[in-house]
């Protein structure tokens, strides 16, 4: 088996706060393969986004307590002094956020915005590092790109700005993409078409990528593997055919029928997970899931379940016996 | 751009309009006393009242009288500050040439005191931004509290106390009576009063620039300009500073304007011969020509200064050339 590229060990952030301790990340371990396509699923508040900012190191509050390892090429992310890692970040990963609208400076033409990543990593001129920018404008697909270089960010739209983006997490080639719901802020014919220029921009760069989403749906097809987490912990973990045919986890069942579907019958309701993300510094015993889980007994309660593997690569963390699990899969979750 | 700035002008037009409307108001319609008594001095007659009534043209219409009033608000030649109406009947002397002749000094300390406020008040704003809650961060915004707290007169005299009467190492108050405005800075004369008339606007600006840097800091882009890989310098310089010192430009545009238009508080603690001083010194000897003869000059500044600021606010953030 090759060495994997990103490898993150019992990673853990917690910030103290006013009101106690947020336990962000609590003991979360992955790995990412060279050329896979990972895909983080999640609610808001399960610690999906902190994972990926912590692995860049771009969590700014002071305070926060990070432990674990975050392995990258051989090299732990989080021993390397902050000046080396700025030559990590950009360069070797990069990364993309939710809200295209706000993650490019206003004042700054796109096409500068792009050079100046370009400019931080290798020794170009200015002309040149706008040169390669608008070469990488034209391959996002962005029409007339060396006109749009010269334009201000507000004069894009949504999807052109998450293009724009991208194509600056990608002018360095990265090694890992790591994009923070890309799609989320986006109209749903766009996202398509952003997801299908991942897709196409993983194969002719060669970099592996993680999706970071709310919406199984969304990545399910675009993805190798699936890691759907809950209150700072993974709850299952898999490919995709394991996460989208065989869950295991009551969470993932519940993620799963929250999709919209149109060969659904129509007098069918989507079927919401009942209740609210947990507290992350009051965290249910046992398993977090518990209160909200329609099929959590006594041991839920009390004892936190460990991620185990079924077959292959899948894992999850739950108590319920692998029997219950199959039958109410196929009774109450496969059948709707 | 163009339809930006025709757009601004029209308002700036509006502005002027209401603004000269309501001054004209106050001291036409509602005057403590009649003007035309008061020209006439102690010993007069009816009918020398009526005549110089008719001769300040206050016998005329409200609307003639408001044109000839507002006309002093156009700068154009023989327009601005007209002496038909703004004409001293304190000592005979056209109010235009009172107010250009005290310009010099208001500059001079405005200018001085502008300088001195931008030194202190963007580097204090911008460590105690980047080091919030350090011993910088708290000694900083200790010096904006009490900048921001202490009364300019009161700072003023207090300053005089110490460094001129106590420990002479600056000049007192006052220009020297013969002096030119070069001298008189040589001289010293005008440190104090730009230490002083600084002070408070030099806090005012270090918190404002805090809490617009450390605001500015926690955007999107800012986070993004990390994931670039960017110097943690030029992400605060070169991203966090452009975005959080852009409103302040807005702010230090409309301060010096005002400025220019008279520091009534310092130039008169510090005794400077300015147009705030003349100010006071009208209202005091009810010189109403010189009083509406200052409103209507601040007035001008402040617009000019209002117009300068929207053009190069346009300059500095792309998205309002289009809007």
């Amino acid at each position: 088996m090759p060495e994997p590229l990103l490898q993150v060990n019992d990673l853990k952030v917690h910030f103290p706060t006013d009101d106690g301790l947020v336990k962000a990340v609590d003991g979360v371990s992955f790995q990412v393969m060279p050329g896979e396509t990972l895909g983080v699923v999640g609610e808001s508040g399960s610690g999906k986004s902190v994972t990926f900012l912590t692995v860049l190191g771009l969590i700014t509050t002071r305070q926060a307590i990070i432990e674990g390892e975050v392995i990258f090429q051989g090299q732990d992310l989080l021993k390397v002094p902050p000046e080396e890692m700025r030559s990590v970040r950009g360069d070797k990963i990069s990364m993309i956020f939710q809200d295209p609208m706000t993650s490019l400076h206003p004042f700054y033409k796109v096409g500068a915005q792009i050079g100046e990543a370009i400019r931080a990593h290798q020794d170009v001129s200015k002309k040149e590092a706008l040169q390669q920018a608008v070469e990488m404008l034209q391959r996002v697909g962005i029409p007339r790109p060396d006109e749009r270089a010269n334009q201000y960010p507000h004069e894009f739209s949504g999807g052109m700005r998450q293009r724009a983006m991208i194509a600056m997490a990608l002018s360095l080639n990265p090694d890992l993409l790591i994009a923070d719901e890309p799609t989320t802020a986006l109209d749903v014919t766009v996202q398509a078409q952003i997801l299908d220029l991942i897709d196409r921009l993983r194969e002719e760069f060669n970099a592996s990528i993680v999706i970071v989403t709310h919406d199984l749906g969304v990545v399910a097809e675009h993805c190798d593997h699936l890691q759907v987490m809950y209150a700072g912990k993974i709850a299952e973990t898999g490919t995709s055919d394991d996460i989208y045919y065989r869950p295991h986890h009551p969470y993932a069942w519940g993620l799963l029928g929250s999709i919209a579907r149109l060969d659904h019958a129509e007098r069918e309701r989507l079927k919401p997970i009942k209740g609210l993300p947990p507290s992350l510094i009051y965290v249910p015993s046992g398993c977090s899931f518990h209160p909200r889980c329609p099929y959590a007994f006594d041991r839920c309660k009390v004892e936190v379940p460990e991620l185990l593997p079924i077959d292959g690569q899948h894992a999850a963390a739950c108590h319920l016996p692998l029997a219950d699990k199959e039958r109410i899969f196929a009774e109450e979750v496969a059948a709707r | 751009m163009g339809r930006y700035l025709i757009r601004r002008v029209l308002f700036l037009i509006l502005v002027m309009f209401i603004v000269s409307f309501l001054t004209f108001l106050i001291f036409y319609k509602l005057p403590a006393g009649d003007p035309a008594r008061r020209v006439a001095g102690h010993r007069n007659t009816p009918e020398q009242i009526e005549e110089i009534r008719h001769t300040l043209g206050l016998d005329r219409p409200w609307y003639v009288q408001y044109g000839r009033f507002a006309k002093g608000l156009i700068p154009w030649p023989g327009w601005f500050l007209n002496e038909q109406v703004y004409y001293s009947y304190a000592n005979f002397v056209p109010v235009k040439d009172e107010i250009y002749e005290r310009l010099p000094v208001t500059i001079t300390l405005t200018v001085g005191a502008a300088v001195i406020w931008l030194l202190i008040g963007v580097p204090i704003g911008i460590v105690s931004a980047i080091k919030p809650r350090s011993i910088w961060d708290r000694a900083g915004m200790v010096f904006a509290l009490i900048g921001v707290s202490a009364p300019v007169f009161w700072l003023g005299y207090l300053f005089l106390y110490i460094f001129w009467f106590k420990l002479g190492w600056a000049p007192g108050s006052g220009l020297a009576y013969n002096a030119t405005l070069a001298e008189s800075i040589a001289q010293g004369k005008f440190v104090l009063p730009w230490i002083v008339l600084s002070l408070a606007f030099a806090a005012f600006y270090a918190r404002m620039i805090r809490g617009n840097l450390i605001e500015t800091m926690s955007e999107d882009y800012i986070r993004t300009a990390r994931a670039k890989g960017l110097s943690e310098r030029r992400v605060i310089f070169k991203h966090g500073l452009r975005s959080a010192l852009t409103p302040v430009v807005t702010m230090f545009g409309m301060d010096v304007g005002v400025l220019l238009g008279g520091a009534v508080i310092t130039e008169t603690v510090f005794n400077l011969p300015g147009i705030g001083q003349y100010t006071v010194q009208s209202i005091f000897a009810d010189n109403y020509p010189g009083v509406m003869g200052v409103t209507v000059f601040a007035t001008f500044f402040i617009i000019v200064a209002n117009l300068v600021v929207d053009v190069v606010y346009a300059f500095l953030d792309p998205r309002v050339r289009y809007a």
